[in-house]
């Protein structure tokens, strides 16, 4: 799984307020508050894996949480985007689950992740999992984040992430929305934040000819990046369509069938532009 | 032993600036080796490339590959049974050979080896076209018997029957058992008359002993490898060199080295014909050169390089009943690289990184069949460029050092694929492996065979019933592999015996000490059927479908079952059951030899033969399906990526399983990181990781599937590309279109 990050939801689904509403405890501060309250902290949940070098640094335990406010075109993971096609599931049998990897985690110089769709839609419990995998599991924490709900990420959560991968999907306003039916500024008000808390990024930025490509976008989305000083990397992901049949499979319609995927060249130039800002991109 | 005076002066020059003492009063390499080598913590940057020389030599063999892979094999000799001095003088080109010596007087040219059975002789020669000589057809016929007619003469009609049905498959009574690995350190540190006097005097030991039948049979083994020495020295004189004496150079080192293992591969066509721990002992030689201004580095790459050409054209002379079970042509040329040393030291200088530039200065290649003993204190250079190497080529195999150490000692080296053994002290009786999937089907069938319904074993009922229940079964299943156990170990016992007698290894046994621990290495394949199976009767319910005869020809299964290679201790400690409760079973025979009884994990290619011989099977697998490799999950069942895969492999015990137990991945580059540099760091990672979880045995492909699924169509465009099986490499268009659609078809870890 991973690589690609926009995870959305079609024309004609419920809205993302009305989803984002299926999550009752949102916003409250996640733990040790949370952690003390009598109920199991429960999410729904996608699924996990385990993956090397695709969701931050080393051989990772991603935790990937069902639901997404946003409606990416090149969604590579629609089957996360709905928070009802998750299981329910508690922080304790995540954190069982990722106990087994400890070890392994440790020694590969790797860590925990949580992905999604959009982790920060289920702010609690994402919460209570970064404090446990970071103080139980004493393993390096990375979110996986649009930064659409950066709002949500109390500072208590963001002290129990050691890494933000934020996906800046375009600079343009109105591209922005035309990929993520969403606004930018969200994101931009996010990135700020963890730069004066010093929190180290990733940026993530995916290029696809014809949408996101403009010189003139990723300009954009450089320069910020580049003023932000707390971006170590930015990942430059070539837009692939191995997501399609996902799409195909829930009956959704995937507007970006005819779209060909970057070549090499159109990857290196775009790299080329935030090393430009003195970024390190890849 | 004290030299003589003249001996001391070919000592003193060919000794000078070594330090140390313990290995010159006895025979003792691996002290020289502590003693002596300088290890290397640095990075690749100081390798060289090939030299011209190189590269023509290479490029010439390289024009003959496709006529030998047309062919089957590109020549052979039908008329001389090959011994270590049967053949004159070989070369791939006269003038350019560095490093010299061939198995035959012909490149890629093979020998007949007819001690191990003339049958197996006669059916080669025949399926590539060659008639046998009627000379030594009537020799090996009537008057000198063989390996294979001895193992025959002794076999009861149960083994027999086991044999047939493939429920013991690709025992070694039709081909030589391999994997003893020779000392060949020895000729070039003490010349070859220094090792003769101490076998002398071992003989003399056995000749102050009461003959009991034991030491009878010493003394002969003794004079036989007195002998086999003898024609050692013989053989290198055919091409013009005294190695009576120690080598004085790296380039003699190198020489004196090969002439040994090349006597071992001139009379032996063993399975696995391993070559041991030699880097660091070269490099000492090399080094001293290089210090010395006598070499420069090009040139010392250079010998390693015409070295490890000839390395890669070992040839035996095969079946293609052989072939089918490791295919690809493999000769388990395996050298072993690095780990720690027990003070602490990496076992790495420039000559192990030497030994891996080879595959760039020649192309990627199987053999020699170069394994890492991975350690997680392993310097952060060889690391690097040890994944790196990998990613590369797809050539290297890791296993734990950290496991291995403590049991064998840092000298270890792996005979085959996974089996460790200390070089010079140990050998093994190879014993293939028994198939536990196809034992859980006669569980059920009260020892029927589920393909032909013939009776293969009396006394069990079959199970009854609409569905299976898990305790019946697994009650039967246990006295099922409780005989299976004791039929094994008989059937090993009965070959050994007849290899000693009628195909003694005695060059490589001349290589060792007089008083070595042998073992007797089982092994199960099949693990992951058996395992899923018994977890979906444990988890799931299973249907059974009977023939008109009642015999059980396949299994509906109801509802879910946990697999196997999921890290999922529901199902994983069914495999750790099956594992631990065998070789349990297994150690309740005597063996020969009163060899140490051991188990592997493995299958090498023969999974596919095995998956051919079994019907259909409880977790869904259909009849003829090949099973996952070695101790791997069934393809496809594990479903969270390779690491969740190996963790349940790593459940395995080593203790009970310390033939090895063998895990392959193939994971697309993505998979590993998005940059070189990164794909480097993270699977550096991935083997820190995993060894750390007391994995033993990686072996890791990072290719596409389309590129093999080009490889099919266009294999004149892929002439060296290699891949990994369960233990050892191939050339993958050596592979039958069988293997290959096996070897696409199995799980690729990509990154989506």
């Amino acid at each position: 799984m991973t690589v690609l990050l926009g995870k959305d939801i079609p024309v004609g689904a419920p809205t993302a307020d009305e989803r984002i509403g299926l999550h009752s405890p949102a916003g409250l501060p996640s733990t040790p508050a949370a952690a003390a309250t009598q109920r199991p902290i429960e999410g729904s949940v996608h699924s996990w894996d385990l993956s090397t070098g695709v969701d931050g640094p080393g051989t990772r335990f991603v935790t990937f949480l069902a639901g997404c406010p946003l409606a990416c075109l090149y969604c590579h993971n629609p089957d996360t985007m709905k928070m009802r096609n998750g299981k329910r599931t508690s922080a304790d049998d995540v954190l069982a689950e990722a106990a087994k990897y400890t070890t392994f985690i440790k020694a590969s110089g790797g860590g925990a992740t949580i992905s999604g769709g959009e982790p920060l839609l289920q702010p609690v419990f994402a919460g209570e999992l970064f404090h446990r995998m970071k103080h139980e599991l004493g393993l390096h924490t990375a979110l996986d984040t649009s930064g659409f709900l950066g709002v949500r990420a109390t500072d208590a959560m963001l002290r129990d992430i050691d890494l933000v991968l934020l996906d800046i999907k375009s600079w343009d306003r109105d591209t922005y929305k035309k990929v993520t039916a969403r606004e930018l500024q969200p994101t931009l008000d996010f990135a700020h934040r963890l730069a004066d808390l010093g929190k180290e990024v990733h940026v993530r930025f995916v290029l696809v000819p014809g949408l996101t490509d403009a010189p003139a976008n990723i300009e954009g989305v450089a320069a910020f990046a580049g003023s932000l000083g707390n971006v170590s990397r930015v990942d430059v992901l070539p837009f692939h369509k191995l997501g399609q049949s996902k799409w195909e499979a829930l009956d959704m319609p995937f507007t970006l069938a005819e779209t060909p995927s970057p070549g090499p060249e159109q990857v290196d130039a775009a790299k080329r532009i935030f090393e430009a800002h003195g970024l390190t991109a890849v | 032993m004290t030299a003589t005076p003249a001996e001391k002066t070919v000592n003193d020059e060919a000794w000078d600036g070594f330090k140390g003492g313990l290995w010159r009063d006895a025979i003792d390499v691996r002290d020289f080796v502590q003693q002596n080598y300088t290890p290397y913590e640095g990075d690749d940057s100081f390798l060289a490339g090939p030299t011209e020389r190189t590269t023509a030599v290479w490029n010439k063999l390289l024009s003959m590959f496709p006529e030998e892979i047309e062919k089957g094999i590109y020549d052979v000799d039908v008329k001389t049974p090959s011994r270590i001095d049967a053949f004159k003088p070989g070369y791939i080109d006269a003038d350019k050979d560095l490093i010299v010596g061939l198995q035959t007087d012909g490149a890629l040219k093979r020998a007949i080896m007819p001690n191990g059975g003339w049958r197996m002789v006669e059916g080669a020669l025949n399926a590539y076209g060659y008639e046998a000589d009627p000379e030594v057809r009537e020799i090996y016929t009537h008057l000198r018997k063989t390996h294979n007619e001895g193992v025959f003469d002794a076999y009861t009609p149960e083994i027999r029957a086991c044999r047939s049905s493939g429920i013991i498959t690709g025992l070694p009574d039709a081909y030589g058992r391999g994997r003893i690995i020779g000392d060949y350190r020895r000729v070039a540190l003490y010349g070859v008359d220094r090792l003769i006097e101490d076998k002398k005097a071992v003989k003399a030991q056995f000749d102050a002993e009461w003959p009991t039948e034991d030491v009878i049979r010493g003394r002969e083994e003794t004079s036989e490898q007195i002998k086999a020495l003898g024609e050692l020295k013989a053989m290198a004189q055919s091409y013009g060199y005294d190695i009576s004496r120690p080598a004085q150079t790296g380039r003699e080192a190198v020489q004196w080295l090969y002439f040994a293992y090349l006597a071992a591969v001139k009379e032996q066509n063993g399975a696995a014909m391993s070559i041991g721990r030699i880097d660091n002992f070269l490099d000492i030689y090399l080094q001293r050169d290089i210090e010395a201004g006598r070499i420069t580095e090009a040139e010392a790459q250079e010998f390693i390089d015409d070295f490890v050409i000839k390395l890669r054209i070992v040839r035996f002379l095969r079946t293609p009943e052989y072939n089918e079970l490791y295919s690809g042509d493999p000769t388990w040329v395996t050298w072993s690289m690095a780990g720690m040393g027990e003070d602490g030291r990496p076992l790495v200088s420039r000559t192990t990184f030497r030994a891996l530039q080879t595959l760039y200065n020649l192309g990627p290649a199987p053999e020699p069949n170069l394994t890492v003993f991975w350690s997680q204190q392993l310097p952060k250079g060889f690391k690097d460029f040890a994944s790196k190497v990998a990613i590369d080529t797809s050539a290297l195999q890791f296993e734990s050092d950290e496991l291995m150490r403590p049991k064998y000692g840092d000298d270890t080296a792996i005979a085959c694929c996974v089996s460790a053994m200390a070089v010079g002290k140990q050998m093994q009786f190879f014993g293939a492996r028994v198939n536990v999937a196809k034992a859980l089907l006669y569980a059920i069938n009260g020892g029927r065979d589920e393909k032909s319904g013939k009776v293969v074993v009396k006394g069990f009922e079959p199970i009854e019933g609409e569905y299976l229940d898990y305790e019946t079964v697994a009650k039967q299943y246990d006295a099922m592999l409780e005989w299976l156990a004791k039929t094994y170990v008989h059937a090993l016992n009965v070959i050994h015996y007849m290899h000693d007698k009628y195909a003694y290894e005695r060059i490589e046994m001349a290589l060792h000490d007089r008083e070595i621990l042998r073992t007797m290495a089982c092994g199960i394949a099949g693990l992951s059927v058996a395992t899923d199976s018994l977890s979906a009767l444990k988890h799931a319910k299973v249907k059974v479908v009977r023939d008109e005869s009642g015999l059980a020809v396949d299994y509906l299964i109801e509802g879910d079952y946990p697999a196997y290679g999921n890290n999922d201790d529901r199902v994983d400690e069914i495999a750790q059951n099956i594992v631990s409760g065998f070789m349990e079973k297994i150690r309740k025979y005597p063996t020969y030899r009163n060899a140490l009884h051991t188990q592997s994990v493995l299958t090498i290619t023969s999974n596919v033969v095995y998956g051919k011989k079994t019907g259909n099977t409880p977790d869904g697998r259909r009849a003829g399906a090949p099973f996952a490799p070695g101790a791997n999950p069934m393809n496809g069942r594990d479903e969270h990526g390779y690491i969740a895969s190996a963790m349940s492999v790593a459940k395995l015990n080593y203790d009970d399983a310390e033939d090895g137990i063998s895990l392959t991945n193939t994971i697309t580059p993505d998979a590993l990181g998005r940059t070189p540099e990164d794909r480097i760091a993270n699977l550096s990672g991935v083997l820190d990781g995993f060894m750390a979880s007391d994995g033993f045995h990686m072996n890791v492909n990072v290719l596409n599937k389309a590129t093999l699924e080009d490889a099919m169509e266009h294999p004149e465009n892929y002439p060296q590309l290699t891949i990994r099986v369960s233990g050892y490499a191939v050339n993958f268009v050596r592979l039958t279109r069988e293997q290959q659609l096996d070897v696409i078809n199995r799980t690729f870890h990509g990154s989506l």
